[in-house]
């Protein structure tokens, strides 16, 4: 305590004295500034461990401090942390290895669902409306360009980072056992990357998403069996008005219903798709025992020698 | 040389992603390939050692007794990771900065966009049309890209490789592999985006886009060559030349999956199922540079086997 000769020990509300006089009461004024100054300097004190507050630890839960336990409960007991193991091969870290494109992957998706979000606060999926949104998107909202430009530059970014994932995933030979079913999670994965960003084309009601759609589902139209122009289609009394490509536009032309659908497709249906796969995926990153490497080299002479018994990974 | 008809391709908003590939794709392969040479140089000098394969590391990183194998994800895992979300975040920000979106005019069904191209991302499947009929294009091969890439675990029964770079144990595996991604994808979608112009017309980098420009090419197909006129004896050529097409497409496969010691052992641990899945796949996918070649001049070939349902 700064000041422990105070009347109450520093603590509680002042009492003034008894006795008389303009000067006792100096005195006293005096020694209760001192002691304020002691607590503000106390408590400034603390603030410099924040960690130490109650504010903190009803937030976090574990302890603060560099010992492994603290820093493995950090991760472990945080919702959004927990995906991770507490320890990794040493290896792993290395760029090289995974190029962390599965985590930029991922990070761009979250910054497209941010922008997308802010995007759909100014935006009407309605012919008409919709174009003069983007108009008024990028000249009137404040930061709306740069809103908009980042939407469409992180798609296009994540279009190819998907790639190289699958890339680097492929080179490593990461499908291998136990991992083919990830694998299999991760190619759905990619497809609804590619239709998110397609969904996304036709929004802005512009001549490129609009002829970039209808290439697009003229190419369903001709879908054998289902689509009116495909082979065996007519046969099947496949018309222009009961096709696949009638079921993607909500017409036979690309219109009105075209853009209400890709909006809905684009904003609720195949993100929220996309994010229970990538919920699954994740989660099998850790049940297969961690992303596969780098591991040891195996050698051809092994491949003749009896398989070891499976051993689970560790959790 | 038209530069200006070149720099207006390159520089256009929508293509820099493109752009961008042409120098990512090479770059991470090299990236790869560095690793792969290391630990296929590492793996050769174990197989040669028995002796030192018992005791080795078996790996390119360094690594001392002593260290521990395993380390902490706080500090050293999420370090990274938080530094590679503000790079990208970086990237991003001064990307969207200095390049606009693109915004066209309104959608106007009555003004046709020439040339009117799909997506970047899809260009590949657009320049199929090209050498295929739509329902294949749009439809067939997407649909056998999916299946083909969920196949790729159950199919390769090679058990060497998992979780390290490497050619050398590979080599089937990854040829394939990037053959599909560097020629068939990547490629393909370079020739869309620079390559065709209005009409989906051939222009070479630096010839100018006239919409004008009539090309009189007469396009044959290969019953024609042979002088087969009737329907009928155009389905029945053209079954027959598949059916060759595909015997030695096969062949030539298996001829490969047989080829060393090595592959053979691979390929005894195949099912029947698999090593006819792997078949199937892979004479599929010589079938589009062969269509490919064939539909260029000199030869022109547009179809190789007709009926009246449908056309390959
Ligand atoms: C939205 C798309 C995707 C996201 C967000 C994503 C995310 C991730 C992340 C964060 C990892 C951890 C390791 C790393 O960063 O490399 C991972 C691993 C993995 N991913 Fe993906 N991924 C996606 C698409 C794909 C695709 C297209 C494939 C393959 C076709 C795939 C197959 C795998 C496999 C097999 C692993 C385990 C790799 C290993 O053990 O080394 N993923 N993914």
């Amino acid at each position: 305590m700064a000041d422990q000769k105070s009347d109450n020990g520093g603590k509680g509300a002042p009492v003034p004295p008894g006795g008389k006089g303009p000067g006792v009461f100096a005195k006293w004024l005096k020694e209760q500034i001192q002691n304020l100054k002691g607590r503000v300097k106390e408590e400034g004190e603390s603030l410099k461990r924040p960690e130490k507050t109650q504010l903190f630890k009803s937030m976090f839960r574990v302890k603060h401090d560099d010992s492994d336990r603290s820093r493995a409960l950090g991760v472990l007991s945080n919702v959004f942390f927990h995906l991770h193991p507490a320890k990794i091969n040493r290896d792993a870290v290395r760029y090289r290895f995974t190029w962390g494109m599965g985590g930029i992957t991922f990070y761009l998706f979250l910054v497209l669902t941010l922008t997308g979000v802010l995007l759909m606060y100014y935006y009407h999926p309605t012919k008409g409306q919709a174009y003069q949104d983007i108009i008024y998107l990028m000249s009137d909202v404040p930061f709306g360009k740069l809103l908009r430009n980042m939407h469409r530059w992180a798609a296009h970014l994540m279009v190819i980072t998907v790639w190289l994932h699958m890339f680097r995933v492929f080179l490593t030979g990461s499908y291998k056992k136990p991992r083919e079913f990830n694998w299999c999670v991760g190619v759905v994965l990619l497809v609804l990357t590619l239709l998110l960003s397609f969904t996304g084309y036709l929004l802005p009601d512009d001549q490129l998403g609009f002829w970039a759609v209808t290439v697009g589902t003229t190419m369903a139209q001709n879908t054998p069996l289902l689509g009116s122009l495909g082979p065996l289609g007519r046969q099947l009394h496949i018309t222009p008005y009961n096709d696949v490509r009638f079921a993607l536009l909500g017409g036979s032309i690309v219109d009105a219903n075209a853009l209400l659908r890709a909006y809905i497709w684009h904003c609720i249906a195949i993100p929220i798709i996309a994010s229970v796969f990538m919920g699954v995926h994740f989660w099998r990153v850790r049940k297969d025992g961690g992303i596969s490497g780098p591991a040891p080299v195996m050698l051809a002479s092994d491949m003749d020698k009896p398989v070891p018994p499976y051993n689970p990974p560790k959790m | 040389m038209d530069w200006h008809q070149l720099w207006e391709i390159v520089s256009t908003p929508d293509n820099v992603p493109i752009v961008a590939l042409l120098f990512l794709v090479p770059f991470f392969a090299w990236l790869a390939w560095q690793q792969a040479r290391a630990n296929d140089q590492l793996i050769a000098q174990l197989e040669a050692d028995p002796k030192l394969a018992k005791t080795a590391h078996r790996k390119a990183f360094p690594w001392k007794p002593g260290w521990p194998k395993e380390i902490q994800t706080w500090p050293y895992l999420m370090r990274v990771e938080f530094l590679a979300a503000i790079i990208v975040t970086v990237i991003l920000i001064v990307w969207s900065i200095t390049l606009n979106a693109p915004l066209e005019e309104p959608a106007n069904p009555n003004l046709t966009m020439n040339p009117a191209k799909a997506p970047w991302y899809f260009l590949g499947l657009q320049e199929m049309l090209v050498y295929f009929d739509p329902w294949m294009a749009g439809v067939v091969f997407p649909t056998l890209i999916i299946v083909g890439l969920m196949a790729i675990p159950y199919i390769d029964t090679n058990p060497l490789g998992a979780g390290y770079y490497t050619i050398n144990q590979r080599k089937h595996a990854i040829g394939a592999f990037c053959f599909g991604f560097f020629v068939l994808w990547i490629t393909m979608i370079f020739i869309g985006t620079f390559i065709r112009g209005p009409s989906w017309m051939w222009f070479w980098p630096g010839q100018t886009w006239d919409p004008t420009r009539q090309i009189y090419e007469t396009n044959r197909d290969l019953p024609d060559i042979f002088g087969i006129t009737s329907m009928n004896g155009k389905m029945i050529f053209g079954a027959f030349a598949m059916a060759l097409y595909f015997a030695v497409a096969g062949a030539f496969i298996h001829w490969l999956m047989t080829r060393t010691e090595f592959n053979r052992k691979i390929q005894k641990r195949m099912s029947l199922i698999q090593y006819l899945t792997v078949q199937f796949f892979l004479t599929t996918m010589l079938l589009l540079p062969i269509k490919f070649i064939i539909r260029r001049p000199p030869f022109r070939i547009k179809y190789i086997w007709i009926t009246p349902w449908f056309n390959i």
